[in-house]
């Protein structure tokens, strides 16, 4: 069996054709959106509003309601609840958001357990890969569209305000708004990418693609470039070898970025902790030889 | 009577119990270079706030160019060059990015940049002498150059009133000199220059008025004069350019018993720098 044959032969499957569609198209907006998590420093608010959504999804599951508006809804309360705890008692921001998206997280649970036709709620949590329906496909497809287009139409606004805010308030924009919108964001590529890695690992694609970019470049309009085209990659490599070694492929895809996230942070000639004394040497080399 | 530049009437800020601002009033006219001194917790950074319109005064109001602050906000009137301790350095942003961040509030839906920004942008550079440095992250550059790089996005905005946090901080004395030069170019070209600082021996050679903070505006007029060792005694507790302090009785005293009521107040210092405090004490420890 050659190389092609290899590549070929998951795609036999239509389900292989959906999982790997939505993944990529999840791991490419979720590793956008990254970008500016990992710099504004928002990565434990990232975990949290993902968490979050859960009870979110299970009543929209309830009531026949589009999981991203439950997503949002919950989103919504478990912002303004980790800012409520902070502002209003000594409990520092961390603690408040331990508090409140673990709560939130365990409702989701709760919910979870008391509601008929488990099987399919517990695919929020671990994510359903191979499961994904074509209803399901459409889904993630427009969300995953829209939150791509609005981050990509508005990530100058985006960057100033996570660069700053001050200077973004100077000339007449709104901090407020703009935080408001990258939250909503938030809880919108959080919906795409449960469907995938499930609510657990959603935190990992909203991490790992922006923070191996960032030790790549000293741009950030090229971190929007090579965030996605690692991240999707990655999935996609993640699908193909869970489906030859036949491991759960959510957490393949996790795993697979953390390897790569590793490699460059050994290996990146600017920031790896490898990559930086090999230039070193290199360059000793060539005065040596020059000499 | 021509319109000040900056008014600020009667304001009173409260943080929570702490007074952060006790009616402070201050009018600068346009284009002069304003030093404003006083010690860590004396309201300057709020008085900034204030006139950026972050904060809301309790009390009091602010006209920028008799204008309100969020019209001119909203005109581009306003430039600000931050604190280095509260810029990311290491945020991948290039010179020639930071610059054209001053022209967002020109710039349409999207913000994509047009022929007229590009050229706004490469002569804020030029004007600041940063032109061959356009292409560096921000975080590669000498501490003068980052103060420069922040004051070419305040021209690239347009800005006719720059308010500058700390600007000589962590800054060789020949960027300081660099900068002192750029900022009175600015202020012959009719921008209104407000300067927070702690450098009180670059304050004559580039200010052309001083105001001396406590909570409220102890003293607004000629650097020479608020510069007096009795003045400084006022709002510090001592003379920071250490020269002999006027003694218990003099003619000062009556300013010294202010001081010593203000001093105490300062040790219930705003909450932002209180919160700072525990933040470096949790650092050490």
């Amino acid at each position: 069996m050659d190389l092609l044959d290899l590549l070929l032969e998951p795609l036999s499957y239509d389900f292989m054709v959906r999982a790997i569609v939505t993944t990529a198209l999840a791991a490419v907006v979720c590793a956008v959106l990254s970008c500016w998590l990992v710099l504004i420093g928002w990565s434990l608010m990232g975990d949290a509003v993902s968490h979050a959504v859960l009870p979110g999804v299970v009543l929209a599951y309830i009531v026949g309601a589009p999981f991203a508006l439950g997503a949002l809804v919950f989103a919504l309360i478990a912002v303004t609840l980790i800012g409520v705890v902070r502002n209003t008692s000594r409990v520092k921001e961390d603690a408040a958001i331990g508090i409140v998206f673990t709560s939130l997280f365990a409702l989701g649970l709760v919910l979870i357990s008391v509601t008929p036709s488990q099987t399919d709620l517990n695919h929020i949590i671990f994510g359903n890969l191979l499961g994904v329906s074509v209803p399901d496909l459409i889904q993630v497809l427009v969300l995953g569209v829209v939150a791509f287009a609005i981050l990509i139409l508005k990530r100058r606004d985006l960057t100033l305000y996570a660069f700053d805010p001050t200077h973004a308030h100077a000339i007449g924009l709104s901090p407020k708004r703009l935080g408001a919108l990258l939250l909503g964001l938030l809880a919108l590529t959080s919906v795409v990418a449960l469907q995938t890695v499930g609510v657990v690992l959603v935190v990992a694609m909203l991490i790992i693609p922006g923070a191996t970019a960032y030790l790549l470049t000293d741009r950030f309009s090229r971190m929007l470039v090579i965030a996605p085209v690692i991240s999707g990659v990655c999935s996609i490599a993640g699908i193909y070898v869970s489906y030859y070694l036949d491991t759960a492929s959510g957490a393949m895809v996790v795993l697979t970025q953390g390897v790569v996230f590793a490699a460059v942070y050994l290996f990146s000639p600017r920031q790896g902790l490898i990559g930086t004394r090999l230039a070193k040497a290199r360059r000793r080399k060539a005065a040596a030889l020059a000499v | 009577m021509t319109t000040p530049a900056i008014l600020v009437e009667d304001v009173t800020v409260h943080y929570g119990e702490v007074l952060a601002l006790d009616s402070a009033s201050l009018s600068l006219d346009a284009a002069r270079i304003c030093g404003l001194i006083g010690m860590n917790g004396s309201g300057k950074s709020t008085l900034f706030k204030v006139i950026m319109g972050m904060v809301r005064p309790d009390a009091g109001r602010v006209l920028i160019g008799g204008q309100s602050p969020s019209k001119a906000r909203k005109e581009g009137g306003v430039g600000y060059v931050p604190q280095s301790e509260d810029v990311d350095w290491q945020f991948p942003l290039s010179v020639r990015d930071l610059v054209m961040m001053g022209r967002y509030g020109h710039q349409g839906f999207t913000r994509r940049p047009s022929k007229a920004d590009r050229a706004a942008v490469d002569e804020a550079l030029d004007r600041v002498e940063l032109g061959e440095y356009a292409s560096r992250q921000i975080g590669q550059l000498s501490g003068g150059q980052k103060k420069r790089a922040f004051v070419a996005r305040g021209i690239a905005q347009g800005a006719t009133m720059m308010l500058l946090d700390e600007p000589f901080a962590g800054v060789d004395k020949r960027s300081e000199a660099t900068i002192s030069r750029l900022l009175r170019e600015l202020a012959s070209d009719g921008c209104t220059i407000l300067i927070s600082t702690h450098d009180l021996h670059a304050m004559p050679a580039l200010c052309d008025e001083a105001v001396l903070l406590m909570r409220r505006v102890l003293m607004h007029g000629a650097p020479e004069q608020v510069l007096q060792p009795e003045n400084l005694a006022m709002a510090f507790g001592l003379d920071v350019l250490n020269r002999p302090l006027p003694g218990e009785g003099s003619p000062g005293s009556g300013h010294a018993g202010g001081h010593k009521h203000h001093a105490a107040r300062a040790e219930t210092a705003p909450a932002d720098a209180a919160r700072a405090e525990t933040a470096r004490a949790r650092n050490g420890g």
